[in-house]
């Protein structure tokens, strides 16, 4: 029996202020689910009676769809909320917007915006559980779990690994957030990527850095990529897509320096040809990337159930 | 005439202060018979505070924070870059406080075109100032700072240069990378103030650096006194007292222009006032309503409502053994007086009677809900402080 000691805690808002144990106690959480959602029926009714909106405020497809599933299948009522970011660039309308969802009685927010802290914003607002479905650069927690709970089920173990993020390190929300779950669990994290991309001082967060991709891949036990976006290329952050590729992109000669069964990772979506090749992208040996979307769903119902624990009175949770 | 007595001066004298009409008169020597009397209760009798840049004219907060005078900053709607604005502006504050305009350094605040500084002077002006940016061309800054020597103005600068800052909201290091707020290094100051020295050196003008809060803003404004240059710096209590730790929890009353800075950063500001580097400590009222503040951090604006914590938390430095009495309130009057080429900011006979009534020991909380100010957007929201001012004189004339 657990009770509500394993996870304390009211919003998932980051991995920031999650003890390893509360971490390793989410991904137990998320292995039924992960069974559940490999059987014919995947359906269980504990979320039933409930109100899940899913309000982004930022495009998504991936995220949004995953959390609607991993809704669903737990019984839950899901709507979902797009805010268009014009109409929601004004503060008050955020405020507002979120009293709203909370005057119609959500009794679990999932919440996307494009800037860093809107999502703790709106949780010191509302009534009901709130859970971070990312936050400008600030923190992706559920991303951060599934990746973790991909690792675990692959290599047995965090604790002990050493894993490379790679990429855009200094506008991802999924790099904060791997860093600090992996960090937590006791791997060993390394930072690679161009200088204009590594945030000032991330050192701090007890990881090592590396701008020669090879050097930071040398013996790495997981080769975490990160998106690029485009837009940074205006930016002036890197000079060409090409370039990019060339120094920063991951390729079949690259991942040679990386251990020989290192596992290759992506949080999607993937810019082929830019920050990873299309042939390992593809390689089920090597990429974990499609079972990284699965282990969403899965993660993503832990939480929902997980956070919702005391509202509906599960013994030892209300 | 009248007289206070039972009093205590900021350089520890108990002696009466007679005014004469609007003006002080002495200090020392017996009652003048006839005289009316104030008793002062045997606390401290000091200039009132001339507060080097304000973004709002907010009486009632410059009441009780002990404000006697105001040095608008040019950063109104719209900018003050027109003699006409500058006179309406410079009414404001009557008949209660003195509000002395400062000048737009360029028209609309753009950074382009020279406003006019002769006109605006004649209209009431007391300086001139870049507003809250730096003026990107140097170009510009150059004409700026030789045009408004020709005056005798001198030039409030913000020292961050905007290229670094471009859309930053903290200052680079690990707090801004754990939160993902976009970030500059802190050296945008320094970057700044270099290139505002070069250019104050060759045109021979008079530059007031409004906020300095790096360790390396301060060695150069240090090194340029060293060379006898007239160059001038201030801060605002925020950078004495927070670092950028402050920033956790995505708190918008912490989302200041400049930024919090390190801790390092912060300690080298102390040591600034102690030196004698920092000429002026300042309010930086900027009241921010929540359509400002009640948004996610980067999408907020910058900016703290300061004045009616000024002179509680400046005083903090005197009971931490920074600074004497004395040495505070030529920071918080006699230089930016000077600095704004204000008549007082003293208490020398022959100055405006603009004084206050001080108990320094009586403690208080701030509370930003129940602030006097428009807005109660302070980053020391249920701190407790000591400190507060018990009557004020404008002129020989009680403000209530």
């Amino acid at each position: 029996m657990s009770d509500a000691r394993m996870f304390p805690h009211r919003h998932l808002l980051g991995i920031a202020g999650l003890q390893p144990h509360e971490i390793m106690f989410l991904l137990d959480e998320a292995e039924q689910w992960v069974e559940l959602n490999r059987a014919t029926s995947k359906h269980d009714d504990r979320l039933r009676g409930l109100t899940l909106i899913n309000a982004f405020f930022e495009n998504s497809t991936r995220t949004l769809l995953s959390f609607e599933i991993a809704g669903k299948r737990l019984g839950a009522d899901v709507v979902n909320m797009h805010a268009a970011q014009s109409s929601v660039k004004k503060g008050e309308t955020l405020i507002d917007t979120a009293m709203t969802l909370n005057a119609m009685r959500a009794d679990m927010l999932v919440i996307r915006h494009a800037s860093s802290g809107a999502v703790q914003l709106i949780a010191d607002k509302v009534d009901c559980p709130v859970l971070n479905a990312g936050d400008g650069r600030h923190e992706h927690p559920t991303q951060a779990l599934l990746d973790a709970l991909t690792i675990r089920r692959r290599k047995g173990r965090v604790h002990g690994l050493t894993v490379a993020i790679c990429g855009d390190v200094l506008h991802s929300r999924v790099a904060r957030s791997n860093i600090l779950c992996l960090t937590s669990l006791g791997a060993d994290v390394r930072v690679v990527g161009p200088p204009t991309l590594i945030p000032a001082d991330v050192a701090r967060m007890g990881v090592t850095t590396f701008t020669d991709f090879d050097a930071g891949l040398d013996g790495a036990d997981v080769v975490m990529m990160l998106r690029l976006q485009m837009e940074r290329m205006t930016g002036g952050f890197v000079p060409s897509l090409r370039e990019y590729h060339a120094f920063w992109g991951l390729t079949p000669e690259r991942l040679a320096h990386a251990k020989a069964d290192a596992l290759v990772m992506h949080p999607g979506p993937m810019n082929r040809g830019v920050e990873i090749a299309s042939g390992i992208a593809d390689d089920p040996e090597r990429s974990a990337i499609t079972e990284q979307v699965e282990m969403g769903v899965a993660v993503r119902m832990a939480c929902l159930d997980v956070l919702t624990r005391r509202r509906r009175g599960v013994e030892g949770w209300a | 005439m009248k007289a206070f007595t039972n009093i205590r001066l900021p350089d520890g004298r108990a002696a009466n202060v007679l005014i004469d009409g609007e003006r002080i008169a002495g200090i020392g020597g017996d009652l003048p018979a006839g005289a009316e009397v104030i008793d002062g209760g045997g606390k401290l009798l000091a200039p009132g505070i001339v507060d080097l840049g304000v973004f709002r004219v907010d009486a009632p907060a410059f009441r009780f924070g002990g404000i006697v005078r105001a040095a608008l900053m040019p950063d109104q709607s719209p900018p003050l870059d027109d003699p006409g604005l500058i006179q309406r502006a410079a009414y404001s504050g009557k008949p209660d406080i003195w509000v002395h305009p400062l000048a737009a350094a360029t028209r609309g605040l753009k950074g382009e075109e020279l406003a006019e500084f002769g006109l605006m002077k004649a209209a009431g002006a007391k300086a001139v100032a870049t507003g809250r940016h730096w003026i990107p061309d140097s170009g510009v800054m150059l004409r700026v700072l030789s045009y408004a020597s020709a005056f005798g103005l001198t030039v409030v600068a913000h020292a961050e240069d905007g290229g670094l800052t471009a859309n930053a909201v903290a200052t680079a290091g690990e707090t801004a990378t754990r939160l993902g707020l976009p970030a500059a290094p802190a050296v945008a100051e320094a970057m700044a103030i270099a290139r505002d020295i070069a250019l104050a050196d060759i045109s021979g003008a008079r530059i007031h650096f409004r906020q300095v809060t790096t360790r390396a803003g301060f060695d150069l404004i240090r090194a340029a006194k060293a060379k006898g240059l007239p160059v001038t710096c201030g801060i605002t209590p925020v950078h004495l007292f927070l670092s950028d730790m402050a920033v956790s929890d995505f708190r918008t009353f912490a989302h200041l222009s400049p930024p919090l800075q390190s801790e390092a950063d912060r300690q080298a500001a102390i040591e600034a006032v102690r030196d004698g580097t920092i000429d002026v400590i300042a309010s930086g009222h900027d009241p921010r309503g929540p359509e400002d503040k009640r948004l996610p951090f980067a999408d907020s604006a910058p900016g703290a409502a300061g004045a009616e914590t000024l002179l509680a938390l400046s005083l903090n430095l005197v009971r931490d053994g920074v600074i004497g009495l004395e040495r505070l309130f030529e920071l918080l009057a006699t230089n930016p007086s000077r600095i704004l080429g204000l008549d007082g900011g003293t208490l020398a006979p022959g100055a405006p009677a603009d004084l206050i009534l001080v108990d320094q020991d009586a403690p208080w909380r701030v509370d930003s809900d129940k602030m006097r100010a428009a807005a109660g957007n302070t980053p020391f929201d249920k701190l407790p402080v000591q400190g507060r001012v018990l009557r004020l004189f404008k002129g020989g004339r009680e403000i209530a």
